[in-house]
């Protein structure tokens, strides 16, 4: 396997080896991924080589802000992007290539193998349908159940994510929901063919923070409960630290920086990932504090700077960085950056420093 | 200070004791909304806010933070009088807004402006940015053409916008942050006292929120306003501000200062709140709302009986389902509406295991 794998890469599939955990063959393989569009005659690079692999039963975060790419790498992987992308590398589930697989047989693997909670609850739902006849929906699609053992299912389904009084919202609409319940609903849904892998696309974001941290404890029991692999796709860093095994963040459709999370958190090198974490508001932080802020916006897509992406408003920019792109490396033991000039360089770990 | 108090409410002059007369006071504030099924027939009432008082003071922040439907947002317009409230008081450097006529009310909402959180939406699409910041100055008849525009241009600069560059543009050729910062600076051409910013931040990426927090500091400083800021997120709300009001279902749980309600909260909401909010410190304690909070907030349009907050609080008991706790300051400036605080227990608390009491 790997055969698409180009020789510039850190995490091939003999680093995991020697890092002893590619004896199993990972649930979800990604190998440079890539994803363009083309808009008004320019090409939008989306994406710009994603690797990651990923375990049963462990949880990946893809941090990153609006229009980073980490949602058009999710959405790639799951056969959800229009047709007008496209789409370079792979992605193998259970050893499979699902990049170039006919929409008929990713139908037939999209709620079995993977399943994807998106933002949006209220617009992920048919408002015209009772939210009993969606999930029953969803099973009978994929199972040759009856009416009856579907609802059945349905509901079983609706008090594991702990719905309240689940069998009278069977028969309830979407808009008779909060927004925390019809989250529960979808995540009901997603799980009606109990999926491998679960991805949540800023699942919780519209949430309150209490149903929040109740959604992810729900999400962490039935990980448990059912070895399922998680992605979360989130711009809220606090969210990566506290519920995930892995981080990758994304920057411009590049990834920048992945580590094992904590790894990432209590060693950050990539100047990126410090300032997104300077920026979030700290309950620690004392009245009136200013946060440490950086100037300008994402690049434009299609016309992105040459050498490093992040070099226009990185507080650490020197000359080198805005010739020459910094290669994504595995500086240190599963510690991968893109940088010339990483921060925290008086940390533990020192090995492999500068470029290269 | 003299207030029309009933048993059941607090006084919010215990609040204000070190200072002199507050920018902005509201006593007993209370908004409801009716809610029309099918047929237009009355189909129940939203108590959106019930019975809020609270103060903020000449030169300070006071944070508001509360979840979806907690009547935060409706606290923002209630104090606008946008619309008026359904009963209390909402004293502007000591005169009151709801009793005004029309007239005086205009002239003095000059005083308080407002930012919202959709920075599109609370922009015309078809206006340039120069146009939509000269407006309240057109509407307030202030200034000729000439003075006007200097006056934009003064605003713009404030809030880091390049008049040669934004002036002419219109707001779908900006990013949410800049559209954020036109925002901002209309509000400010008026040199208004007091800024009600409500969800302001919320939905700007993390980077550009960074900037525009930092924005409303300098603001603060450079021209001694006073906020009132309200948010969903407590680690924000508790950085801008000086003050931290809690929210719960319409009424307020806990008043302190934002450093007390993060070491010492009183209210079991509070707690669970704080113990919601996932940190990126690897080293910090984990999520948990296991014990702290259980179950989904319930309609404002049906509230439990006695505290709101019952029927999700660990701490639960019978009183709480009969008798509604009254805010009272427990240590001075911090106040909390439970019969079971946290901390600084003065009599001893049984915990129920068992969540919910009977009604």
């Amino acid at each position: 396997m790997g055969s698409t794998v180009s020789t510039e890469i850190a995490t091939t599939t003999e680093d995991l080896a020697r890092a002893g955990v590619a004896t199993k063959v990972p649930l979800l393989e990604v190998r440079d991924l890539k994803v363009r569009f083309t808009q008004n005659g320019r090409t939008v690079r989306a994406v710009d080589g994603v690797n990651y692999s990923l375990q049963s039963g462990k949880t990946l975060a893809i941090i990153g802000e609006s229009g980073s790419g980490k949602t058009v790498s999710s959405r790639a992987i799951m056969g959800l992007l229009p047709g007008t992308a496209r789409i370079s590398g792979s992605a193998k589930f259970e050893g499979v290539e699902l990049l170039g697989m006919s929409d008929k047989e990713l139908r037939t693997r999209r709620g079995p193998d993977f399943a994807m909670v998106f933002q949006d609850p209220a617009r992920s739902l048919n408002p015209t349908m009772r939210i009993g006849i969606q999930i029953t929906e969803a099973i009978r699609s994929h199972f040759d159940v009856s009416k009856a053992e579907a609802k059945k299912q349905a509901i079983n389904l609706l008090q594991m994510v702990r719905l309240p009084s689940a069998e009278t919202r069977f028969s309830e609409y979407p808009h008779q929901l909060s927004g925390g319940m019809r989250q529960r609903v979808m995540i009901a849904i997603a799980l009606s063919c109990h999926p491998k892998l679960l991805i949540a696309d800023e699942a919780t974001t519209a949430l309150d923070v209490t149903t929040q941290a109740q959604i992810m404890e729900l999400l962490e029991d039935l990980q448990a409960e059912l070895n399922m692999a998680l992605i979360l796709i989130s711009h809220d860093m606090g969210l990566a630290a506290s519920f995930t095994d892995e981080v990758v963040v994304m920057y411009a459709g590049r990834v920048v920086e992945q580590a094992p999370t904590r790894t990432l958190f209590s060693n950050v090198r990539m100047p990126y990932t410090k300032v997104l974490l300077d920026a979030i508001p700290r309950l620690e932080n004392k009245s009136h504090t200013l946060l440490p802020v950086v100037q300008g916006r994402p690049p434009d897509l299609t016309a992105l700077p040459p050498g490093c992406s992040f070099s226009p408003r990185c507080p650490y920019v020197q000359e080198d960085c805005r010739e020459t792109e910094p290669p994504l490396v595995e500086h240190e033991p599963d510690h991968i950056w893109a940088c010339f000039h990483p921060v925290n360089e008086g940390s533990p770990v020192t090995e492999g420093s500068l470029a290269k | 200070m003299t207030l029309t108090s009933e048993p059941s409410t607090s006084e919010p002059s215990t609040l204000s004791m070190q200072t002199g007369t507050p920018l902005l006071e509201a006593r007993h504030l209370v908004q409801e909304f009716v809610v029309r099924d099918r047929g237009g027939v009355k189909g129940g009432v939203v108590h959106a806010v019930s019975d809020v008082s609270f103060e903020v003071r000449a030169g300070e922040t006071l944070g508001v933070v509360g979840e979806t439907g907690s009547g935060k947002s409706t606290v923002a317009r209630s104090v606008l009088a946008a619309p008026k409230p359904k009963s209390g008081e909402v004293l502007f450097k000591g005169t009151d807004l709801v009793k005004l006529k029309r007239r005086d009310l205009l002239e003095l909402r000059r005083e308080m402006q407002m930012v919202y959180q959709d920075p599109y939406g609370s922009l015309d699409p078809k206006w340039q940015v120069a146009d939509i910041i000269e407006e309240p100055l057109v509407a307030y008849k202030r200034g000729n053409s000439t003075e006007r525009k200097r006056r934009v241009g003064e605003v713009m600069d404030l809030v880091g916008l390049d008049p040669s560059v934004f002036s002419s543009r219109k707001p779908r050729q900006l990013s949410g942050g800049q559209c954020q910062r036109v925002a901002i600076a209309r509000a400010l051409t008026l040199s208004p006292e007091l800024i009600v910013c409500d969800e302001a931040v919320s939905s700007l990426d993390v980077l550009i929120q960074a900037q525009v927090l930092n924005l409303f500091e300098h603001l603060r400083q450079e021209l001694q306003l006073s906020y009132l800021f309200i948010a969903h997120d407590l680690a924000l709300v508790k950085q801008v501000s000086d003050r931290v009001a809690v929210m719960y279902l319409g009424q307020f749980a806990e008043v302190g200062p934002s450093e007390k309600i993060y070491l010492q909260p009183f209210h079991p909401y509070t707690a669970a709140l704080l113990g919601s909010i996932p940190s990126p410190d690897p080293n910090a304690a984990k999520v948990s709302t296991r014990g702290t909070i259980s179950g989904e907030p319930p309609s404002p349009i049906n509230p439990p009986s006695g505290c709101r907050f019952r029927t999700r609080c660990p701490r639960a008991q019978d009183r709480c389902a009969t008798e509604a706790p009254v805010l009272r300051e427990l240590e001075p400036d911090h106040a909390v509406a439970c019969h079971f605080p946290l901390a600084g227990e003065s009599t001893p608390v049984t915990i129920t295991t068992n969540g919910a009491p009977s009604a």
